[in-house]
């Protein structure tokens, strides 16, 4: 038996009072795709900071084929033949492809000479593994996806045997999602190793071909991903059984509670985010809204709640909302019965220094049942929060401890309980699980569900799709400030949606995977550049 | 979770910075070839170790507090107002037009009239730069120090083209009617059988000013307007999302901030000088960011810091007076002060969550240890 590709034995680490690995050891067979799956905060980015030098282990051996290595910083991980593409990429925006790939690696004081090697070298590594791309492109003119090669190829060139991929589809549309799978199956024919980390059973249950689970920094089980199921994973990663599917009835839309009309917002580079978006929520409907992150999904949020100036018309329940002026603000938002969970969390929806309780009349906070008088009336405040953090759920279930103290499910479940025990009209919500355990998750699209049962209006942004389909009735796809088109979820997929994603409306055709990226790249240049 | 208990953070932290101040300053002392001892000594009884002394040790800590609590206030907004000194000398003119031109029939009245004239044109003075941050984007660090020295300008025009008595050499106006005279602590405390001293400036201000903390307190802490002030100081996205607007929390805890820091007239104008001189502040202003920062911006430790450093500046001036220490190494050992316990914070705070630390896990362990 060979040894394997790398080896891990009792690796141990500690932050302070968090203990973020204990004791983990995994095999990696050389030439295989192993996936390491866990929930946000399970230890997964600090075992592979540790593997790629960025941390000092506290304990524990690496052996990298059959070897112990010592790997103080990336450098050595790099001459170890390891490495990394991070989620978010390292790239120099306004150097080409080429300056990319050799930056760092140059050899000799010219330039000239390294960048016709790697020239060469890149036209071989295209041969081998079908990795196409331009060199000459400008980083910040191309796709995502085509980015995402270029990391890629930057690890080749510096000779990686092992590969370690974080988080790579969150980025992604589906189909470009599907296309690094492919140059990933490729690589592993070629006998590169892969590590997969990732937060998506799917992705796992596709493509890996062993998958280590993690849970709060230890490693649960490692096993062949043939012999295993999604169900299985998750529990694993939960520690209890879990529902994967939102559990919901069909549903019954009756008036039209939201309805825009040719909205525009326009940054202030002078750069058009929004280009005339017209959308309508029915009450006792969920409507998603898909799309790549940056295509304008944000600022849809933030323009009804009320952050930023717009033009075009919103009215609710058939009276108009004000889009400037003095009325255009969160507040005035409230009243008028638009509750709000922000896809941010931790810098919108909580002040984080804030106690529970403070973070729960937040926005609310001069209702006349939070005051008496000028002051504010704290005892009932608190009250209420320990109140909502009962049917919430919420864990520790203490108002006095400061939001930053929850984990990420449980400071989600504080802005929920604040925004839906209003009792809104409207509920716009962004991001309901990002960074939230699957275990919060479940509980989060039953109490969406819920309210969507009592007849109200929901406005679901999403980046995953996954979440959409299985949440929303109804999907609006967002593409370069514009909806590209609706579906009924029922009757949609992901592959549909991911066209649409691209900004192609002709669904029913065929289409290239060059098409698709020469459209996102397009509307990179345009829309975006903060992704 | 935090790492130490709530009483290590509030008082073993800035205690052990005081501390390590202080050794410090021994240590510079020495150098100089004076004896520490002596010097510590002579500032104790100079400042608190009479009634003279504690009324001037509270004299100053009455200024402090007002500015202390400026500049908390400010802070708490995620604004650093460094105008305190410019926004009590516009204070002191209030205080002076106020009550050289309304003839007041007793004191109890002129105060009231006074604070409001005092607070008005501090605030007013904190206006101008606080407009220009919320609507301009004008840095109010910037603008608030240029500030201040268009305030000394305008006082030093004011005192010498307009409110000079004819024929005075003296750039300051005329004094006070004896009837708006503000009864000293001698003076309060006489009834009720203390005898103060009657030289020492100390006045009814410091009611008014322990007043100020109490209010203040009230205002961040237990209203809806300071919970507002608080969060726009957290996270602007946060309050955005709120609706909180941006430039109406910037003007009003500016404006308050700079009522606060006007506020302090009422000392040093009507209570001590009981007229306007040139320099009236005396860098009051400044050291109000000392305060607020050791007293963590809560005005219950900005009551405890002022008191702390009206003892080091009443301590300071009688170690200048009898010893050959110069009145500079004083202005030294309050700069290390507000360096330890401001500036090095982190230095005393790491070391000493590493303590609580150890102290927990093995606290933790030894619990676990009996089940296994």
């Amino acid at each position: 038996m060979t040894a394997p590709a790398i080896e891990l034995k009792g690796i141990s680490k500690a932050f302070g009072p968090v203990q973020a690995n204990k004791d983990i050891s995994i095999r990696v067979m050389s030439g295989t795709i192993h996936g390491i799956i866990g929930e946000n905060g399970a230890g997964k980015s600090t075992l592979m900071s540790i593997l790629y030098g960025f941390y000092k282990a506290d304990a524990g051996e690496i052996f990298i084929g059959g070897n112990k290595t010592e790997i103080p910083d990336s450098q050595a991980a790099i001459a170890a033949g390891i490495g990394m593409v991070f989620q978010h990429f390292k790239l120099v925006e306004n150097f080409t492809v080429l300056e990319n790939i050799i930056l760092g690696a140059e050899d000799g004081g010219l330039l000239k000479p390294s960048l016709s090697k790697a020239r060469k070298t890149l036209l071989d590594l295209e041969k081998e593994y079908d990795l196409k791309v331009d060199p000459d492109a400008i980083i910040e003119e191309i796709g995502v996806g085509m980015q995402q090669r270029v990391e890629i190829l930057k690890a080749l060139y510096r000779q990686a045997n092992i590969l370690i991929l974080d988080e790579p589809t969150g980025v992604l549309t589906p189909a470009e999602a599907d296309q690094l799978f492919r140059i990933l199956g490729r690589l592993k024919e070629e006998g590169k190793t892969i590590i997969l980390i990732t937060h998506k059973l799917r992705e796992i249950m596709d493509i890996t071909d062993t998958v280590s689970v993690m849970r709060r920094g230890e490693m649960t089980a490692t096993v062949k991903t043939a012999e295993t199921s999604p169900e299985e994973l998750a529990e694993l990663m939960v520690g209890r059984k879990v529902l994967l599917r939102v559990d919901k009835a069909p549903a019954t839309p009756g008036d039209v509670v939201l309805d825009v009309q040719n909205l525009k917002v326009v940054d202030e580079q002078g750069v058009e985010r929004l280009r005339g978006i017209d959308l309508q929520v029915r009450a006792g409907e969920i409507v998603g809204i898909a799309g790549v992150a940056g295509n304008g999904q944000s600022e849809l949020l933030e323009v009804l709640g009320g952050y930023e100036d717009a033009t075009g018309t919103v009215t609710l329940n058939g009276q108009p909302i004000d889009l400037t002026g003095k009325y255009s603000d969160g507040r005035s938002r409230r009243d008028r019965g638009i509750a709000h969970v922000p896809e941010d969390r931790q810098r919108e929806g909580l002040i984080m220094d804030f106690p529970a309780w403070e973070n729960t009349a937040f926005g609310y906070h001069r209702d006349a049942a939070y005051t008496s008088g000028l002051l504010s009336n704290n005892a009932a405040i608190k009250a209420d929060t320990a109140e909502k953090m009962e049917r919430f759920d919420v864990r520790p279930p203490h108002p006095h401890l400061a939001a930053k103290n929850f984990s990420g499910g449980n400071q989600q479940k504080i802005v929920l309980a604040r925004e839906i025990e209003r009792n809104p009209d409207l509920l716009l919500i962004g991001q309901p699980t990002r960074g939230v355990d699957i275990g919060a998750i479940e509980f989060i699209h039953q109490q969406i569900v819920a309210l969507r049962d009592q007849g109200k209006a929901i406005l679901l942004v999403s980046v995953e799709l996954e979440e959409i389909l299985g949440l929303a009735d109804r999907v609006a796809v967002m593409f370069d400030g514009q909806i590209m088109g609706e579906r009924q979820t029922t009757e949609t997929d992901e592959k549909e949606l991911g066209l649409l994603m691209a900004g192609i409306t002709d669904t029913d055709k065929p289409h290239t995977m060059a098409e698709i990226e020469a459209n996102l790249a397009h509307a990179h240049g345009n829309a975006s550049k903060e992704v | 979770m935090d790492v130490m208990p709530k009483w290590a953070e509030v008082i073993l932290v800035p205690l052990i910075s005081l501390i390590l101040a202080a050794i410090l300053s021994a240590l510079v002392i020495l150098a100089i070839g004076e004896n520490p001892v002596e010097a510590v000594n002579l500032m104790v009884t100079g400042a608190i170790g009479s009634t003279y002394g504690w009324g001037y040790t509270l004299y100053y800590a009455t200024n402090f507090m007002f500015t202390g609590l400026a500049v908390s206030v400010a802070f708490h907004a995620g604004l650093f107002n460094i105008g305190g000194e410019g926004q009590a000398m516009l204070g002191g003119l209030g205080v002076a037009l106020v009550l050289l031109f309304i003839p007041w029939p007793h004191w109890t009245i002129a105060l009231l009239a006074a604070t409001a004239g005092a607070a008005v044109f501090g605030a007013l003075w904190a206006a101008i730069p606080a407009y220009l941050q919320a609507k301009r984007g004008s840095h109010i660090v910037i603008t608030t120090i240029m500030f201040n020295f268009i305030a000394a300008a305008v006082l030093n025009y004011m005192l010498v083209n307009q409110l000079r008595p004819a024929g005075s050499m003296d750039p300051a106006t005329e004094r006070f009617r004896e009837a708006v005279h503000l009864p000293n602590l001698h003076e309060m405390l006489a009834p009720i059988g203390i005898n103060f001293s009657k030289a020492a400036p100390a006045n009814v201000s410091l009611v008014i000013a322990i007043i100020a903390c109490v209010l203040v307190w009230l205002l961040i802490w237990r209203t809806p307007l300071g919970l507002e002030i608080r969060s726009y100081g957290k996270s602007g996205r946060a309050a955005k999302y709120a609706g909180i607007g941006a430039v109406r929390i910037t003007m009003i805890a500016m404006l308050i901030s700079g009522a606060l820091a006007g506020m302090m007239a009422i000392n040093n104008v009507m209570g001590e000088a009981e007229r306007l001189v040139l320099n009236a502040v005396e860098g009051a202003g400044f050291i109000g960011i000392a305060v607020a920062l050791m007293g963590r911006s809560h005005p219950f430790g900005v009551f405890l810091a002022a008191i702390l450093f009206g003892f080091l500046y009443q301590g300071g001036a009688e170690l200048a007076l009898w010893t050959s220490i110069p009145r500079e190494l004083i202005v030294v050992i309050q700069a290390l002060v507000i360096l330890f316990t401001g500036a090095l914070d982190n230095m005393v705070r790491m070391p000493l969550e590493k303590v609580f630390l150890a102290a927990r896990n093995a606290r933790a362990s030894k619990s676990v240890e009996p089940a296994e």
